[in-house]
C-alpha cells in the first residue's frame, strides 16, 4: 500500500465480505424452500428470502467495486484520495441503508414496508432485482454520485492511466444507467423495456469495464507485463464487449411486446457476446505466462485466472446456450435462465471482486506482499471449493432446466408448471448440496483471514 | 498482439466502436417506441378499466409478486408464469379472483404455497384486470403453450 488513503477500502471489503456471507446462506434457504415449499413459511416467504438473496449480491458487488476504486485509484493516479473522510462518511451511509433495507425486508411484509417508505409518491418498488424502497434507491443515487466525485476528482488532479479511465467510465456508466430504475410507467412492455437498461447494460455493459478495469490493475502488479501491452488488451476487451452488448440488449426484448426484428438484433449480437470473455481469458493466461516476476501472492494470481475462465464459461458460454431466439423460445424464464445467472455472476462479478482483494488485502492489512502460506493455502482452498460447486450448482440447474423446458414446453402432452417441478425435485436436491459445499467455502474462505495470520509472510527466494 | 497494432489504434476502435454501437441502439430504440402502440395492449390502459389494470400494476409492485413469479418469462422461477394466466383460467378473472383469495393463511404443509395477501373485492378485481391486460400484449407468440 503507497497511500494512506487507499486504507479506506478496508472497509468495504470487510462490509463486501459479511454480506457475501448472508446472501449464500439466503441461498441455502431459497434452495430448500425449491423443495420443502413451507420451510420458514410464512414468517419468510421465498420472495422475501430471494430479495435478500439477489439485492445483498448486489449491495456487496456495489461495495467491493467502491473499495476496488478507493484501493486501486490512489495507486494508479499517484496521489492520496481527493477526500477519505467522505469515502468513509460514503461507506456508513450505504453499509446502514442496506441493513435497514434488508431489515425491512424481514421484519415487515412488503407490501407494508411499501406503504411505510410511501412508495406511492413515486413507484419504484416490486420490480425484479430493483425491489428497495425508492427511499433507498435515492440513498444510492448520493452515496454513487459522493463516490464518484471522490473517484473523480483524484484522478483528475493525479496521473491518467487507462486502468483509472476506463474504471471511471463503468463506474459513470453504472450510476447513469441506476437512473432508469426511477422509470415505472404503468405500459409493462415500456415498465420492462428500460428496466433492461438497468439490468443488462449494467451487468452485459458498464460492469464488464469495471471488471476489465480491476483485472488489468491486478494483472499489472501481480505479472510485472509492460502497462502498455496490457492497456492494448484491456481497451481491445472493452470495445468488443460494448460493440456487441449494447444492442446485445435484443436478447431481452423477444417476448416481451417489442417488435420482432429484435429476435434477429439480440439473436447475432449476444451470439457475440462471449467473444470479449474469450478474449479476456486469452489475456490473463498471457500475461501470466509472460510475467516478468513471480509475485509471493498466489491466491491472488489463482483469482485472477479463475474469473478469466469463469466469466467465460459462465457469462459467454452459458449465455450462448439460450440466447438464439429459437432456442429462448423454449427456455425462456427456465432454471436454464437460473443456470446461467448463478455461474455468470459467480465468475464474472464474484470472483474479480475476490480477485482484488485476495491482492489488496494482505497490503491493507499490513504485509508487504502478501499472507502467510497457510493462509495461502486455505484460501486457495476456498477458491476451488467455490469454483468447483459453483459448476455443480450450475450443471444440477442446467439439468433441471432441460427436463423442465421439455416436460412443460416442448413434450406432446405439455404438463403443469408445479407438476413439472416435483418430476425435477432430485435436481433441486443435488443443487442444494453443492450449495452447502459452497458455503463450506465461504466459510474457509472467511477462516483464511484469520487462520494464520500471525505467520510470516511468504517471500519469494530467487527463482 | 503484434507491434503494428497499437494501443491508439485499440481506443480508437473502443470509442468509435462503442458510440456507432450505442446510436444504433438509440435508432432501434426509437423504432420500437413508435411500433409499440399496435403491440403492447395500451388501449387498455386508456379503455374503462385503466385506472383498475394501473392499480393492479401498483398491487402487483408491491406485493413483489415477480419474487415468485415470472411475468413474460421474466422475474422468478419459483411459481408459475402469470403473462398467460388469464388464458390459462379460461379467459376467467374471475377464476383468478377466486385463486389469489383462496389461499390458506398458512401455507400447505410441506409444498409451495402463495401467500394469503387478504385482498378485498376492488383489489382482485384490479389484479385480475392487470392479468388480463398483460396477456393481450403481443408478445410473438411467446409462451409456446398454454402451461407457459
Amino acid at each position: 500500500m503507497t497511500y494512506k488513503s487507499q486504507s479506506v477500502a478496508k472497509l468495504y471489503f470487510i462490509a463486501a465480505i459479511a454480506l457475501f456471507a448472508a446472501q449464500i446462506l439466503f441461498g441455502l434457504i431459497l434452495g430448500l424452500q425449491y423443495l420443502i415449499g413451507d420451510f420458514l413459511f410464512p414468517a419468510i416467504p421465498f420472495n422475501v428470502a430471494r430479495m435478500v438473496h439477489t439485492n445483498a449480491l448486489i449491495v456487496w458487488l456495489l461495495m467491493a467495486f467502491m473499495g476496488a476504486s478507493y484501493y486501486l485509484v490512489p495507486e494508479e493516479a499517484e496521489t492520496e484520495l481527493f477526500a477519505p473522510w467522505l469515502a468513509t462518511a460514503m461507506f456508513w451511509i450505504f453499509l446502514l441503508a442496506a441493513a435497514a433495507t434488508v431489515a425491512g425486508y424481514l421484519l415487515f411484509s412488503y407490501s407494508d414496508l411499501a406503504a411505510l417508505t410511501m412508495n406511492e409518491l413515486l413507484p419504484t418498488m416490486g420490480r425484479e432485482f430493483l425491489e428497495q424502497p425508492t427511499i433507498t434507491k435515492l440513498g444510492i443515487v448520493v452515496v454513487a454520485l459522493a463516490f464518484l466525485f471522490n473517484i473523480g476528482i483524484t484522478i483528475l488532479k493525479g496521473r491518467k492511466t487507462v486502468v483509472n479511465l476506463v474504471l471511471l467510465m463503468g463506474l459513470t456508466g453504472l450510476a447513469v444507467f441506476f437512473l432508469f430504475s426511477f422509470y415505472n410507467p404503468t405500459n409493462l412492455v415500456l415498465d420492462k423495456y428500460y428496466w433492461w437498461w438497468v439490468v443488462h447494460l449494467w451487468v452485459e455493459g458498464v460492469w464488464e469495464l469495471i471488471l476489465g478495469a480491476i483485472l488489468a490493475f491486478v494483472l499489472i502488479k501481480v505479472t510485472g507485463v509492460d502497462r502498455e501491452v496490457i492497456e492494448k488488451w484491456l481497451y481491445i476487451i472493452i470495445a468488443m464487449t460494448l460493440i456487441t452488448g449494447i444492442v446485445g440488449t435484443g436478447h431481452h426484448f423477444f417476448w416481451i411486446g417489442t417488435p420482432e426484428y429484435w429476435q434477429w438484433w439480440g439473436s447475432i449480437f449476444s451470439a457475440l457476446e462471449p467473444i470479449p470473455f474469450f478474449m479476456m481469458t486469452v489475456f490473463a493466461f498471457n500475461m501470466v505466462n509472460k510475467r516478468r516476476r513471480e509475485h509471493p501472492n498466489k491466491a491472488a494470481v489463482l483469482w485472477a485466472l479463475g474469473t478469466a475462465v469463469m466469466a467465460f464459461l459462465g457469462a459467454g458460454v452459458w449465455g450462448f446456450l439460450h440466447t438464439l431466439s429459437p432456442v429462448n423460445y423454449y427456455t425462456h424464464g427456465s432454471q436454464i435462465t437460473a443456470a446461467h445467472g448463478h455461474m455468470a455472476f459467480y465468475g464474472a462479478y464474484v470472483m474479480i471482486n475476490l480477485t482484488i482483494i485476495s491482492y489488496a488485502m494482505p497490503l491493507l492489512r499490513g504485509r508487504n506482499a502478501a499472507n502467510s502460506n497457510k493462509q495461502q493455502t486455505l484460501e486457495m482452498w476456498s477458491f476451488w471449493l467455490m469454483t468447483i460447486s459453483m459448476v455443480f450448482i450450475t450443471l444440477f440447474l442446467t439439468g433441471a432446466g432441460i427436463l423442465q423446458v421439455y416436460l412443460q414446453r416442448v413434450a406432446e402432452a405439455p404438463q403443469p408448471f408445479m407438476a413439472v417441478q416435483d418430476q425435477i425435485a432430485l435436481f433441486y436436491w443435488l443443487r442444494e448440496i453443492a450449495g452447502l459445499i459452497f458455503l463450506i467455502g465461504v466459510v474457509t474462505y472467511i477462516a483464511s483471514f484469520f487462520i494464520g495470520q500471525d505467520e510470516p509472510e511468504v517471500v519469494l527466494g530467487e527463482s | 498482439m503484434s507491434g503494428a497494432f497499437t494501443k491508439t489504434m485499440a481506443r480508437n476502435i473502443f470509442y468509435g466502436g462503442s458510440a456507432f454501437f450505442f446510436l444504433l441502439f438509440l435508432a432501434l430504440t426509437f423504432d420500437s417506441m413508435g411500433q409499440l402502440p399496435s403491440r403492447d395492449n395500451r388501449a387498455a390502459l386508456s379503455g374503462p378499466m385503466g385506472p383498475q389494470i394501473a392499480k393492479g400494476k401498483m398491487l402487483w409492485e408491491e406485493n413483489d409478486c415477480i419474487g415468485c413469479h415470472t411475468l413474460l418469462g421474466e422475474g422468478a422461477y419459483f411459481a408459475p408464469e402469470l403473462g398467460n394466466v388469464y388464458v390459462r383460467f379460461g379467459k376467467s378473472t374471475d377464476a383468478i379472483k377466486g385463486f389469489i383469495a383462496s389461499r390458506p393463511a398458512n401455507g400447505i404443509p410441506g409444498r409451495r404455497s402463495m401467500p394469503q395477501f387478504n385482498f378485498n373485492d376492488e383489489e382482485l378485481t384490479a389484479l385480475a384486470e392487470f392479468l388480463k391486460y398483460v396477456s393481450e400484449i403481443n408478445s410473438a407468440g411467446w409462451p409456446p403453450n398454454d402451461q407457459g
